[in-house]
């Protein structure tokens, strides 16, 4: 199935890229769509304790589940105000 | 939107506007209006900063948002906030994010400002690229999670001095 992937902050500057679209396999939930984008891009591992995720613009889990058209969007540490 | 309560965009923002809307509702029940305006700080760690890029989850910074107020009124029922916080290239001095808090007494109204604030820069999904005298860097702060129940109870009691 296929989701898009927002990034932010540093985050896109490491990947490369604001949004990006995958095909993954069903059933899959952020912490996979996460691995896999860290497998591709090694610099944005270290995140993996501090990034929060999104789906479809709503707080989530990593151990959200996915479907077909979500929006995934991983979320760097926060410095608003 | 058309609650102009909570807003996050590109334009410059019009404290008197959130003024208007927080004292709008019912007029006469409100004594005491607390404002809060934050600014592009020309210093940071040392650096001579030159300029601050915002940039915005927009569509979960309303979420943010709507959590945050939701949370005010569960702390001050009879407080009433309206915030908006301001993205893209930002000068030294410019405002960032504003808030008003009106309730019937001024406790409240700068306990919930004081609030709004303190949770705004733990969960609010909005980054700032600073821009400074030798170079640039992403600000990083909190691991944005509005369900951290210890984060939301720091912030309560610094809004509780």
């Amino acid at each position: 199935m296929r989701v898009t992937i927002r990034l932010f902050g540093r985050l896109q500057d490491l990947a490369g890229a604001s949004v990006l679209e995958r095909e993954i396999e069903a059933p899959a939930t952020a912490a996979g769509v996460w691995q896999a984008l860290a497998a591709e891009h090694p610099a944005i591992a270290p995140y993996a304790q501090s990034v929060s995720v999104a789906v479809n613009a709503d707080f989530a889990r990593m151990t959200a589940r996915l479907e077909e058209g979500d929006e995934v969007a991983f979320l760097p540490p926060v410095s608003g105000g | 939107m058309s609650d102009r309560r909570l807003a996050i965009g590109p334009d410059a923002i019009d404290l008197a506007e959130l003024v208007r809307v927080v004292s709008a509702k019912d007029p006469g029940s409100h004594g005491a209006i607390v404002t809060f305006v934050g600014t592009v700080r020309g210093e940071n760690k040392g650096r001579r900063v030159t300029r601050l890029e915002y940039e915005a989850y927009e569509p979960l910074a309303l979420r943010a948002f709507s959590i945050i107020s939701d949370e005010v009124s569960e702390h001050w029922p009879s407080a009433r906030v309206a915030f908006h916080h301001r993205t893209g290239s930002l000068a030294v001095g410019d405002t960032s994010v504003a808030i008003a808090a009106a309730s019937p007494h001024r406790a409240e109204a700068f306990s919930a400002c004081r609030y709004v604030i303190e949770r705004l820069k733990q969960v609010a999904p909005v980054w700032k690229h600073e821009f400074f005298e030798g170079g640039e860097a992403w600000i990083e702060g909190a691991t944005a999670d509005p369900h951290d129940a210890s984060a939301r109870e720091e912030a309560y009691r610094r809004s509780c001095v």
